[in-house]
């Protein structure tokens, strides 16, 4: 017979599902604001793409085709530096932030005028300004002298940064219990269930109670939105990645196919593969992703790999963010996106405050990112 | 470079010797151990500089898994000592920190 626990006694405790980086963002930033927050986590067995990813904050490019995903990308890199400043001072973990800018490295003129063309295209539509600069082979070699001769060039985006996801993870998580929090190892979330406005949560431990529930469990938010009507075509997309050993440092800027940690580590891999939930790696695709690196930094060549692995993103059809609130069932929230880390900050201020007050910060658009609009 | 050693070779049977150069000094092995056994036999303190804290490290798992015996042997960086068979003539050097990547003319 499943324990039942109740956790809510007034009308304010918030049940996060999902102990990633975006259940966990989202879970402080609404604990910060005094309300009562459980996560319930399945657990490591879970695809934990917030233990898999490549840790950048990314602003070039991302919401080419959607100026409100822009947006959004681009305000959280802003509160970036304050979160990063605040848990370090919080907790004592330095998470790595690093915003001095990224570059996209085209291996092909085509490519880097595609890119060029995309992001000038962007800057139409932001008329407060779109910062990029497209540098040709002669500019990023003074830029990155490490650059390869068959390197046609890269875009430079001076709001791009990267950061130690795992060190992330680590002081979210403490800085939210340390304040109150609490994290439930539950097992998986199997049924979220209206009930006279509030939500009964089961899994295999139990049944939890809480006023509001807010769905941030990855990949598992497709069957669970359903639950509290919605409709979110949420599918996995595989990432592979290559980790070689740790070298004196010599890349200053964090590109979208290689980066250097702050410990020297070599992190290499951009690869997109359709396959379902299948997070392990194959040979051909590290292959491929070690050949652009070496090309890219012909340095890389006798450096050591050390490790590899897949994860999955969690997509959208447009690739860009559900956030929403039940219209059915006001007080369950869902919101699913496949940049946590990039996202973090937005989700632990702006979005956080959405779900605490209910109501939105216009200045969001957050009706755009409503899981209506895949609806034909 | 400390000599007092706390490995003792137990007794072989007929075993070649070979002359390898560690940190500039020749010490004698035996044919077929591995750097890491050779190092620890001649008191080699630390063999490593950790990249992050700068911290000392010695030869621990001695079977490839723990990366705590990496040396520059014959100017190859981040070698594994305990995989690596000694050879005569072999130059051994302490690994400082982080490898240098150079173009790949190392």
């Amino acid at each position: 017979m499943a324990a039942s626990i109740r956790t809510s006694c007034n009308g304010s405790d918030v049940a996060v599902v999902g102990g990633g980086l975006v259940g966990l963002a989202v879970a402080l930033g609404i604990q910060e604001k005094g309300q009562q927050v459980t996560i319930y986590d399945e657990g490591d067995i879970a695809f934990r793409a917030s233990r898999g990813n490549f840790g950048l904050v990314w602003v070039q490019g991302k919401g080419d085709s959607y100026p409100a995903y822009a947006n959004l990308t681009r305000l959280s890199a802003r509160l970036w530096g304050d979160m990063a400043a605040s848990l370090e001072e919080s907790t004592g973990i330095d998470i790595q932030l690093s915003q001095k800018g990224g570059l996209f490295i085209c291996l092909s003129e085509n490519e880097l005028a595609q890119r060029a063309k995309m992001l000038e295209q962007m800057a139409l539509y932001h008329t407060e300004g779109y910062p990029f600069e497209v540098l040709d082979h002669q500019q990023l070699k003074e830029m990155v002298p490490e650059i390869g001769p068959e390197v046609a060039g890269a875009t430079w985006g001076p709001e791009d940064g990267h950061v130690n996801p795992l060190y992330l993870m680590r002081a979210l998580l403490k800085r939210f219990t340390d304040l109150g929090g609490k994290l439930i190892n539950s097992g998986a979330i199997s049924t979220v269930q209206p009930v006279n406005g509030q939500f009964h949560l089961y899994s295999a431990a139990g049944r939890y109670v809480s006023d509001k529930v807010v769905l941030a469990a990855g990949l598992g938010n497709k069957k669970l939105a359903s639950m509290v009507g919605i409709e979110a075509p949420i599918f996995p997309n595989r990432g592979q990645v290559l980790i070689a050993e740790r070298v004196k440092h010599f890349l200053d800027y964090p590109t979208g196919h290689v980066r250097q940690t702050a410990e020297g580590t070599i992190q290499c891999g951009d690869s997109k593969e359709d396959v379902g939930l299948d997070s392990g790696t194959t040979t051909d695709v590290l292959a491929d992703i070690a050949r652009r690196a070496v090309t890219m930094f012909p340095l890389l060549k006798d450096v050591r790999l050390i490790r590899s692995w897949g994860a999955l993103r969690i997509m959208t059809p447009d690739g860009h963010p559900i956030y929403q609130q039940s219209e059915q069932f006001p007080g369950a929230f869902l919101v699913t996106c496949h940049s946590g880390v990039t996202l973090a900050a937005a989700h632990a201020g702006p979005i956080a405050d959405w779900i605490t007050q209910g109501s939105p910060d216009p200045v969001l658009n957050l009706e755009k990112f409503h899981a209506d609009r895949f609806q034909v | 470079m400390p000599t007092d050693s706390r490995f003792s070779r137990l007794p072989v049977s007929e075993k070649g010797l070979v002359s390898i150069c560690i940190e500039g000094q020749t010490v004698t092995a035996l044919e077929g151990e591995s750097v890491a056994a050779a190092v620890l036999q001649a008191g080699v303190r630390p063999t490593r500089t950790t990249p992050v804290t700068d911290t000392g490290r010695a030869p621990y798992c001695m079977m490839g898994v723990c990366f705590d015996c990496l040396m520059e042997i014959d100017g190859k960086p981040n070698t594994q000592a305990c995989m690596t068979e000694v050879r005569d003539g072999m130059v051994v050097k302490i690994q400082l920190g982080a490898r240098q990547v150079s173009g790949g003319d190392l």
